[in-house]
């Protein structure tokens, strides 16, 4: 099949469409209708997207089931997956029938609910698999309207801020990156991303303001780009619309917002910054290492003091995904190779924790760390489950959470080694927070009068953690899944990559790549 | 020759001619009563000859080069037109419930677009101000049209004050134009504006002139009318205040920068910046406070001027074609936001404010949905077609090396997506009863909905307006 990702890309949005034109009613019974056939349609999608897995050959390092046509303003409409992005389109298409399965107790505009995630599921899609720039931003930045939406509208006591915030600095971000886009256009006369990885930039190094640019034009462009991944990642300091976001958003939209939407941040690291500005990002990657270190260190901290579950868990996650930003501008293999595995199982680790928040939210409706304790005695599945992944976050050995870590920190460690002492810390704290949290919710006697009654999960509940379950333990015993797939693929963009940077920048770099 | 000269400009002729003929039928016969009938008439007279003229090829000059007519001029008139139409019939319910249904409206409109077909195709210093002068004098009655509002005709007599400054402007830098020139027509202009910097004149003149035609595209510092004059003015007066005017004067604009000045680039290349840096920042910095809908979409439009500036401010033909995409991407949107805002009451009164917008997703679903998708496109957030309209204009001026521009651009941009999302906010996300209503005629309903309909489907392909952009620029600039 020639057009199997545009398929897989558009078929929520038909889905959708279906829902939107042909679903009448507000009753219970429409509802349901409309829970079963978005759930109906992320699983056919799932289905239909392994043939793109399966029909993968990681050999080969180039874009693979690439679709073009003409498209306006001399832009093109061209799709294709390379070693890089497959496994983030697996796992969006993965993650989104248990999301959906997941808001199965929504009652409030339940239809509107449904077309907003499947929609999303559609941008995401898009983002992962878009070889035309352009293309790429339109997915990129509509993914803010269903995602405000979803905040804005199903979201908790303070969700109005949340949504702002959300949408606001994200676009900031992003539309810097319409203007570096645009620059690349008119520089390089193309917006297809193939061509652009292999058109160089302008290094000069020229003055602007009196201010010296280092690197010239790349340099800035970077800068733009890494103005909206940096945003979207989040790194730190520009990631306090995270908490906020995740704390005010419905339990499914935080699932989204952790497990994919984050790692578009990553992936355009990997798409954009790395093969096409190589000389601007050798420029900033010591000061991008240390920024994740900061991220990581700070991050954790932050969530020891936290009183409420999702804001643990969101600064847990800017901690984790500073391991991601420092694995890639380690520029290794080890260090790409672990990014990309961190963001994977990062999706099915962070995604999974949200989900056990909200178990206990539909319950006890309150997500305050204080609220509980001792739920062990009544939810003995819950704590099991629970258990897990918080030994997966922490990085546990046997699973994914560990092979992650643990790649990262060797290749940081070839790059920087002080950045990786640094963030080995990281390690350290997120047992810490990680476990105390458990220990404070779990653990302990059940004392609380309104947690006498608490139900364990039901069989619904347990059916959406078990693919979870078996995907990060799979992955953390059995890691070259993944890494054999990225693998040709980040050898090669870090070929190109080393190709594009003069000597004498790159001697540290070179060194560090030969002594293993 | 005559004969010549009458075919080339025989649309105008006939719609100048109808308006005379209406205005005396209706003295004469029914008056009011045949308001609604005559709305109809006039627009289904409009749409035609928007088919007529864009159907039509070719470019040919009239009266000794005073009347242009060629590639750039049908595509400002075929939007013109269109969007006239739209917005008279869009219109005809809510002046019919205000009581404002009198037979002067269709008719001064359709003079008003007389005078904007004559701007748009001016060859010449004085068929340019014949068209503009025929176009405000409408317009400034229109604005005035419920006389027994005071906020009415205030706004009528503010519009009328400026927009005769503005007058006095234009024609002052005209008589510096002519006196250094020797001549009125803009093919003499240029050539005397040619080689080693401008005369002294002709440089005050131009200023002048700019000045005088940023008041009428509401650019800032020429901006203080909009917000009271569309505040003011029944809603669908304001609608059409919004729309066709805007683009009338913006196409004449880049009439008299490329058919008289473009020799001169330079010298007005960084006027034209500094209006379209100011209007961004302040068209969505002053939205913000806004409580009023029309006076939000004021500010917006001015805005929107800015970006619309911006193309301009390129100087290049690409430039010139960002701006008319850009244009007819402003005019579709507000066509179908404003079909809206003038249905929008209260317990039958008529309602402006952004609050009464409070839960309309639950009130009309759909409605919300096509507000929603409107509100977004105005934001410029893709995949809505307005983001094509700011991409285009960006890259203009990029292009142009005006990369600190296009970096301005999109920061004033986030700047307003707080605004438009501040309506949507209100729709989807509030907490008490707004309590508006929004019925709507089916003209009206087609309207919002054929709109938003344009900005999610025009993602495919714009619908081929760039062609269209693309050949008039060249017709333009060439």
């Amino acid at each position: 099949m020639n057009n199997l990702l545009s398929i897989i890309t558009f078929l929520p949005m038909v889905a959708a469409l279906i829902l939107a034109l042909f679903l009448r009613g507000d009753d219970a019974a429409a509802g349901r209708n409309a829970k079963w056939l978005a759930l109906a349609a992320t699983v056919a999608t799932f289905l239909i997207s392994l043939g793109v897995l399966f029909g993968f050959d990681a050999s080969d390092t180039g874009f693979q089931m690439v679709e073009e046509t003409t498209w306006l303003m001399g832009l093109t409409y061209k799709m294709g997956v390379d070693g890089i992005s497959v496994l983030f389109v697996m796992l969006t298409t993965f993650l989104m029938p248990l999301t959906i399965a997941a808001c199965w107790n929504v009652t409030t505009r339940v239809k509107e609910y449904m077309i907003a995630f499947l929609v999303l599921e559609t941008l995401m899609l898009g983002v992962f698999m878009a070889l035309d720039i352009v293309l790429f931003y339109l997915f990129f930045e509509a993914g803010l309207i269903p995602m405000f939406l979803i905040i804005g509208i199903w979201g908790g006591k303070n969700r109005i801020y949340a949504a702002f915030k959300f949408f606001l600095y994200t676009f900031l971000g992003s539309v810097l990156m319409l203007v570096a886009m645009v620059y690349m256009y008119t520089e390089a006369g193309t917006t297809d991303i193939p061509t652009l990885m292999n058109h160089s930039f302008g290094s000069d190094s020229f003055s602007l303001l009196g201010i010296q640019i280092v690197g010239g034009a790349q340099t800035l462009l970077f800068l733009a780009f890494f103005a909206s991944f940096a945003v979207k990642m989040p790194m730190w300091p520009v990631h306090t619309w995270l908490p906020d976001a995740h704390v005010q958003a419905p339990t499914a939209g935080s699932v989204v917002l952790a497990a994919i939407l984050l790692k578009m941040g990553g992936y355009g690291f990997l798409r954009f910054s790395l093969p096409m500005f190589p000389i601007g990002s050798d420029v900033m990657a010591t000061f991008i290492l240390w920024l994740s270190a900061i991220a990581i260190v700070w991050a954790s901290l932050v969530a020891l003091v936290q009183d409420d579950m999702k804001k643990l868990i969101a600064y847990s996650s800017v901690a984790h995904m500073g391991y991601v930003t420092a694995g890639i501008f380690a520029a290794n293999q080890q260090g790409l190779d672990g990014a990309i595995f961190q963001m994977i199982s990062h999706g099915f680790i962070s995604g999974a924790l949200f989900l056990c928040v909200g178990v206990i939210y539909d319950r006890m409706h309150t997500r305050e760390i204080d609220a509980y304790g001792g739920l062990v005695n009544r939810m003995p599945a819950y704590a099991l489950i629970f258990m897990f992944f918080t030994m997966a976050n922490v990085g546990l050995p046997g699973t994914s959470g560990f092979v992650g870590e643990f790649l990262t920190l060797v290749g940081i460690f070839q790059a920087n080694t002080w950045v990786a002492a640094v963030a080995t810390s990281g390690v350290i704290l997120s047992a810490a927070y990680a476990l105390w949290l458990y220990r404070r919710v779990v653990f302990g006697d059940l004392i609380k009068e309104s947690l006498k009654a608490i139900t364990d999960m039901s069989a619904r509940e347990k059916w959406i953690f078990a693919p979870l379950v078996a995907m990060t333990l799979l992955l953390g015993v059995y890691p070259s899944l993944v890494t054999d797939i990225i693998g040709p693929s980040v050898e090669n963009l870090l070929n190109q990559y080393h190709a594009a940077i003069p000597e004498t920048a790159d001697a540290g770099q070179s060194m560090a790549a030969a002594s293993h | 020759m005559i004969t010549n000269d009458i075919q080339t400009v025989l649309p105008e002729l006939i719609l100048a001619v109808y308006a005379m003929l209406a205005l005396i039928g209706a003295v004469y016969t029914g008056k009011d009563k045949l308001t609604g009938a005559l709305t109809y008439v006039t627009a289904a007279l409009m749409a035609v000859l928007a088919i007529w003229i864009g159907t039509s090829a070719g470019s040919g000059t009239a009266f000794g080069g005073m009347f242009i007519d060629d590639a750039y001029a049908r595509f400002a008139k075929v939007a013109i037109l269109i969007a006239a139409a739209a917005i008279l019939v869009a219109g005809v319910e809510p002046m019919a419930k205000r009581g404002l249904d009198k037979f002067e409206y269709p008719v001064l409109i359709t003079l008003a677009t007389v005078g904007m077909m004559m701007m748009v195709s001016a060859g010449d210093l004085m068929s340019l101000y014949m068209g503009l002068e025929l176009q405000s004098l409408a317009l400034y009655v229109v604005a005035a049209m419920n006389r027994d509002s005071v906020k009415s005709t205030e706004a009528g007599m503010k519009y009328f004050v400026l927009g005769a400054l503005s007058s006095g402007l234009l024609l002052y830098g005209s008589s510096l134009v002519y006196g250094y020139a020797g001549t009125t027509l803009f093919s003499g202009i240029i050539q005397a504006a040619t080689g080693e910097g401008l005369a002294l004149g002709l440089l005050i003149g131009l200023t002048f002139v700019t000045a005088g035609l940023a008041f009428k595209v509401s650019a800032v510092p020429f901006h203080m009318w909009t917000p009271d004059v569309y505040e003011g003015s029944p809603t669908p007066v304001t609608a059409f205040f919004a729309t066709a005017p805007k683009l009338a004067a913006m196409g004449l604009f880049a009439r008299v920068l490329f058919d008289a000045f473009g020799s001169a680039i330079s010298d007005w290349q960084q006027v034209i910046l500094i209006l379209s840096l100011l209007s961004m920042f302040l068209g969505s910095i002053a939205a913000i406070g806004q409580t009023n809908i029309k006076r939000l979409m004021a500010y917006s439009s001015i805005a929107h001027m800015g970006y619309a500036l911006m193309g301009l401010a390129a100087g290049t033909q690409y430039g010139v074609q960002a701006m008319l995409v850009y244009m007819a991407i402003y005019l579709t949107m507000n066509v179908g936001a404003f079909a809206f805002i003038m249905s929008m009451e209260r317990d039958g009164k008529p309602v402006t404010e952004i609050k009464a917008l409070n839960q309309f997703s639950k009130v009309e679903p759909l409605k919300a949905l096509a507000l929603l998708v409107l509100f977004f496109s105005l934001a410029g957030v893709p995949p809505m077609v307005g983001f094509f309209g700011k991409l285009y204009v960006l890259n203009a001026a990029v292009q142009a090396d005006l990369a600190w521009l296009a970096v301005a651009g999109v920061v004033a941009s986030v700047i307003g997506a707080f605004y438009y999302l501040r309506v949507v906010y209100y729709m989807y996300f509030g907490e008490s009863e707004g309590g508006v209503e929004a019925p709507m005629a089916p003209a009206a309903w087609v309207m919002l909905m054929g709109s938003a309909a344009i900005m999610v489907l025009g993602v495919i392909n714009l619908f081929g307006i760039e062609g269209a952009a693309a050949a008039a620029a060249q017709a333009l600039v060439n």
